[in-house]
Order: structure tokens, then sequence, then C-alpha cells
């Protein structure tokens, strides 16, 4: 069985639409952001750094991670057990923790420009750094060095863990925070929750739509590549059993047929 | 009579390497069953799918009427097996080891105290920890391990290697009347003449199969175990 | 499922008995760090006694990551699984065991690291309730989530580095809410620590769940 030259690549023709598409909303997203929409009447220029911090953090959270847990959940389940889940949540955990880390990076800029620091511990943004660091775990458990079957199946268990530790965290941080008002930071909600409206709300539903698609074409391509690694494996399974079998004509001298009595 | 162990073109995998790749074998109850081959055939990855412990990935599996293919943990309390490592725990004595042994079976105290009887163990050893036993006395506690957890298919890989005279003596003795009690025993061993004369039948494995022929000439070239 | 916890509780707990380890290492280690955290911080005795919950369970929690390594190791090192999946014992039932006696261990540490605390920091010990209620809640908890994550990393030539990955932002939330509700019973408030100690049950029991139920898939990949 040869691997034809177009199935080995990672791309297809609707990929290929869809990146194209994925460029022109980005394209036309940055122009909005940075050319089109006004400054904000308390924040300034800097607003236009949420156009890309609301959707990378909005893709990474949700989307990204909630389609791991789901992936993970299935994978687990017997009846739907099956390496797609197994490769989708991998690789949708790679882009979240990739978004994430942009989120974070993004956002940290965002409130030194707006309120002189780089980082407060209030519930979101606590929760988002426990939750970039639990994905990093996920990610470090796939990649132990274990058969196949251990890095998956452990990893599986590491996001649904995961997924139920995140509401507690979250909970249990702003709890703590509802207790202390006196962070001055915080106490600004207006900046943390702008009143947006008209050409600033239509640029940041374009953002989202934008790094939507920018999600989709990321999975289309990185999960066709954890796809064909894996076909790959299996070619070499089938090989290692050939040559394994072979063993027995080499190292035998009768007859190399199976006994059964 | 049925069959304790049925196998056909069954694989298994030790990470990604075929450790089986195809194994036919019936077992039938009741026999003493002989594996040999050279080292890396697949002798100790065979003894261990059959506890359950490796999966069979593709053929059929069914041991003791469980089908491994589906179910790997039914099977696990009947069987006992003797492996390369004793899974003793070193800081309890050789009672509660084996205690724990026998209950984690479903079985009681009582067969503990039976199977160090047996192994003549129930002296001076029997409050020692595990971990200052000599390598050949810890054999004998993993021996017991085995009889006290009264199982119905015995997996003995290398099990004379590590015993002394006397402890051979009485692992053969004990593998006779588990045998005439009902059991099955399927061992693994380099010890081709003491193993051979207490077999019902022989196999041989090579590349991950059980293969048919003569002895090969492999095998006078390994070398013999040192007792 | 139970009677196998408790055959099983039963061998980890005499193992610790017999082998000292939690005596002779975890528990001077506890107490080290106590000593420790009172050079970094500036001793004078008003920081100590403020920060004194917040490092009772920094600490707790260290010693449990020990706890649950130790736990592991004892199951033949590297075999780890081959033992526990052998003995045909439920994986539900080996879960509630190992993280039973893990623990019971915590306790008796915490015990002694409370006598730590009131002696070298000048702690004064209030609202026994709600301190005991705590104490058992974020055990339970801190040994379940700890258990799970050890047979995660069980096994594994990385375990030593990739357990305290795993489990301590997980656990982020136990050190929290235990630190706030004993913070709450030493200010001789214990009512504004209830809440907190509510969230330390049901992290406990979410935990304990999952656990039972992942446990035993967890030892069974070849």
């Amino acid at each position: 069985m040869t691997i034809s030259p177009s199935s080995a690549s990672t791309s297809s023709r609707t990929v290929r639409i869809l990146g194209w598409l994925t460029a022109i909303s980005l394209a036309l997203t940055a122009v909005m952001a940075l050319v089109i929409s006004p400054r904000d009447v308390n924040m300034g220029d800097s607003v236009r750094l949420l156009y890309l911090h609301v959707p990378t953090a909005w893709l990474a959270m949700y989307v990204s991670f909630g389609i791991t847990t789901l992936a993970s959940v299935l994978y687990l389940w017997k009846r739907t057990r099956s390496r797609f889940w197994d490769l989708t949540a991998g690789a949708s955990a790679e882009i979240g923790v990739l978004f994430l880390g942009l989120t974070l990076l993004i956002g940290s800029i965002w409130g030194r420009i707006t309120w002189g620091v780089w980082w407060t511990w209030d519930a979101r943004l606590t929760t988002t750094a426990v939750l970039f660091v639990l994905y990093v775990g996920y990610l470090a458990v796939r990649k132990v060095p274990a058969a196949p079957e251990v890095q998956s199946r452990r990893a599986a268990i590491v996001a649904v863990a995961a997924f139920l530790d995140v509401p507690i965290v979250h909970f249990s941080v702003e709890w703590w925070r509802t207790l202390h008002q006196d962070a001055t930071v915080l106490s600004d909600r207006r900046l943390l929750d702008p009143q947006i409206g008209g050409t600033m709300a239509w640029t940041l539903f374009l953002g989202v739509v934008a790094f939507t698609l920018l999600y989709c074409w990321l999975m289309a391509h990185r999960f066709r590549l954890a796809w064909l690694e894996d076909r790959l494996a299996d070619r070499a399974m089938q090989v290692a059993i050939d040559e394994r079998r072979a063993e027995a004509g080499v190292g035998a001298g009768g007859t190399k047929k199976a006994g059964v009595s | 009579m049925a069959l304790a162990v049925r196998l056909r073109a069954a694989v298994s995998l030790l990470g990604r390497f075929p450790a089986l790749a195809g194994v036919d074998l019936d077992v039938a109850t009741g026999e003493i069953l002989l594996v040999q081959g050279a080292n890396g055939a697949g002798k100790t990855t065979l003894l261990r799918a059959c506890a359950g412990l490796a999966a069979f990935v593709a053929g059929e599996a069914e041991v003791l009427g469980h089908d491994l293919r589906k179910e790997r943990k039914a099977v696990r309390r009947r069987i006992g097996l003797l492996g390369h490592a004793t899974f003793l725990y070193d800081d309890l004595t050789v009672t509660d080891n084996l205690t724990f042994s026998a209950r984690a079976a479903g079985g009681e105290a009582s067969s503990a105290a039976e199977a160090m009887a047996r192994m003549g163990l129930d002296g001076r050893l029997r409050d020692v920890p595990a971990g200052r036993l000599s390598a050949g006395q810890r054999r004998r506690v993993a021996v017991a391990a085995v009889i006290a957890r009264r199982p119905d298919l015995w997996l003995l890989d290398e099990p004379h290697a590590g015993l002394d005279a006397a402890g051979r003596n009485l692992l053969d003795q004990l593998v006779l009347d588990a045998t005439a009690a009902g059991a099955t025993v399927l061992l693994a061993s380099h010890e081709l003449d003491r193993a051979a004369a207490l077999a019902t039948r022989t196999v041989v494995m090579a590349g991950g199969q059980v293969v048919d022929g003569l002895l090969t000439p492999v095998a006078p070239q390994e070398p013999s175990n040192v007792a | 499922m139970w009677r196998d916890a408790v055959l099983v509780a039963g061998k980890d707990l005499r193992v610790e008995a017999r082998s000292r380890v939690g005596i002779n290492q975890v528990v001077p280690f506890a107490l080290l760090v106590l000593v420790v955290f009172a050079f970094a911080l500036d001793s004078d005795r008003g920081t100590l006694v403020s920060f004194g919950p917040g490092l009772f369970w920094v600490t707790v929690l260290f010693s449990g990551l020990l706890a649950v390594q130790r736990s592991f190791v004892i199951e033949s090192d590297d075999d780890a699984r081959d033992a526990l999946r052998l003995s045909g014992l439920d994986g539900a039932g080996i879960f509630l065991g190992k993280a039973g006696a893990v623990a019971a261990q915590l306790l008796l540490l915490e015990v002694v690291l409370t006598l730590g605390v009131v002696v070298l920091y000048g702690v004064q010990l209030r609202g026994p309730v709600m301190l005991l209620l705590t104490c058992l809640a974020a055990t339970i908890g801190l040994a379940a989530a700890g258990t799970l994550y050890g047979a995660i990393a069980a096994g594994l030539r990385v375990r030593d580095t990739l357990l305290p990955l795993l489990v301590l932002p997980v656990l982020a939330p136990v050190l929290l809410a235990a630190a706030r509700a004993c913070e709450a019973a030493l200010a001789g408030a214990p009512a504004e620590g209830w809440p907190w100690v509510r969230l330390l049950f049901v992290f406990a029991i979410i935990y304990v769940t999952f656990g039972v139920v992942a446990f035993g898939p967890l030892l069974e990949e070849a």
C-alpha cells in the first residue's frame, strides 16, 4: 500500500479555501481594528489590543479546551473509543495552549498600559493562569516516554480532571476576591467590561469569526499531521510484525509451520 | 475436556514491538505445557498475556473461558503468575506478604499458612521482612504466593531459576499435585532436561509464534542455567 | 470494593509502620520547611503568625507529594502496575485504600505541624471545630487528587517531575480554601470560614468520585 503524494500532504482543496477565508478575515479584522474603529473613551488606543485579546481568549478557553475535554471523554468511553478522538484532543490542546499563551501575553501588555501592572491576582486572570498550566501539564503527559496507549489514556484522564478543576479554581478565587474589595486596580469595573457598541462591537465580532476560522484551519492541518503520523506508525507496526515472524525462520532449523498441537 | 488456553493468531505488543506475532496454541485442562525457545522468542510475553497483564491486540485469546480481547481483569483472580520480578513488599514480613496475596485473590489467611508450610517457610523465616531474604528464599516466597491463591492456571516463568535442589523438587511436586487436582500449568524454562521430564507436552517458540519442529540448533548453544 | 480498600490501606499502613519512612523522613522534612520559611521571611512574630495558616498548608502540600510518591514507589518501583493488577484487586478499591493510607499519614503529620506552628511561629489556636473540619476535608481532597495523579505519573521515568507539575495547579484551590478557613478560625470569626470548608468538601467529593472511576482504567493499559 503506497501513500500517494496528494494524500501525504496535510492540505486539501477545502482546507486551502478555508485558509484563504481565514487570511482575508484576519486582514479585514486588522484593518478594522487598527484603522477604522475609533479610540475608546476611557482606554484610548490600547483598546485595539482587545480585538486580539478577546477572540484568542474565547477560542482558547471555550472552543479549544472544550473540544479537548469532549474528545477525551469520547476516547475514554468504550463505545466511542477511537484514535480519532485522541488525536483531536491533542491537536486542539496544542492550539489552545498557543492561543491561551497569546491571550495572557496580550492581556498582560494591555494591563500594563491601562492599569500600570503586568499582572494582578483577580479571579479571571488567576483561573486563566491555572488553566494554562493545567494544559501544559496535559501536553507533557502526551509526550511522556511510554507506549502510545499509555500516553493517550493518561492524557485523556488528565484532560477530564482539568475540566473538573477549572470551575473550582474560578469559584474559589472569585469568592476570595469578593471578600477583598481593596484591590484599587479592579475598582474601575468600567475598564474590565468596557461598554462597546457600534463599530467596536462589529470589529470584535469580526475578530471572533476570523479567529474561529484560524482555529479550524490550524486544526485541519494539525489533526491531519497527527493522523498521518499514526498511519505511518501502523505501517511500521505491520513491518515489525513481519520482521518478528521472520526471526522464526532464521532461528529455527525446522519448518516454520504454526504448531497447534 | 475443556481448553484452559486457546489462542489463534494472537498478537501482543510490548510498547510498539510485537512480542507475540500470531500465536496459535491450545492447552487442555490438566496439562503441564513446557514452552521452550531462545531468549527473546516471546515466552515471557506469552505468560504475561495469559495472565491478563499484556494485552492481546489481534486474533483470538481465551483463557479459562474468559475472552481476553474483551476483558482482561476477570481472569486475574484465577491465575497465578510466577514471573521474573517477585512482587513482594520488602518491608513486610513473609507472613504479611502471603496473607495479603491470599486475601487479594479472594481467599483467606489460612491459605497463606498452608502455602508457607508446604514451601518450608513456617519456621524462623516467618517473621523476616522480605527485603532481608536471599534471592533463593524470595523465590520460595514467590512460589508460596502463587500456591496461596489456589489458581486454576499456573503461569511459571523460569520457575527453577534461583531455587536450590530442595526447592526445585518441592516445586515439581507442587506442579504435579496441582494438575492432579485439576489445575493447568504453563511453564517457560531453559532447564530443558528437568522441565521436559515434568511436562506432559512441549512447544517451541520463535519470532513471537509457536513453531513446529524439532529441537533447533540454537537450543544446545544456550548458556545453561547455573544452579 | 470496600473490602479491597481496607486490605490495601492496611497493607500500605503496615509497610509504613515497618519502614518508618514517614516518621524518619517526611515529618522532619515538613518541620524543616517550617523552619526554612522562618528564615526566608523576616521572623518577627507578626508576619509568621499572620502567614501561619498559608505556610502550614504549603508545607502539608509538599509533604503530601512525598507521601503520594512513596505510596507508588513501594509497589515494586517500576513494576507498580503489575503487582497491583496481578493481585486481582478492584481498581476502585485500590484507589480508596491508597488514598486512605495517604490521608491517614497526612493527618498525623498535620498534628505534628500544628504543634510546630504553635511553638515556632507563636500562633494561638482558636476555633478547634473549624480547624478540625478544615484539616479533614482538605486532607481527603489532597490525598484523593494526589493518588489519582500519582497513578498517572507512576512507573514513568519522569514521574518525579511530572507529578508536581500536574497536581499543584489542581490543588491550588485546596490551598487557598484551607488557608482562608484556618485564618477565619484563628481570627475568632469561624462564620467566615464555613464557605471555604464547604468548598473543600465539594472538592474532596469530586476527586474521590473521579478517582474511584478513573483509577481502574488507569492501571489497565498495557
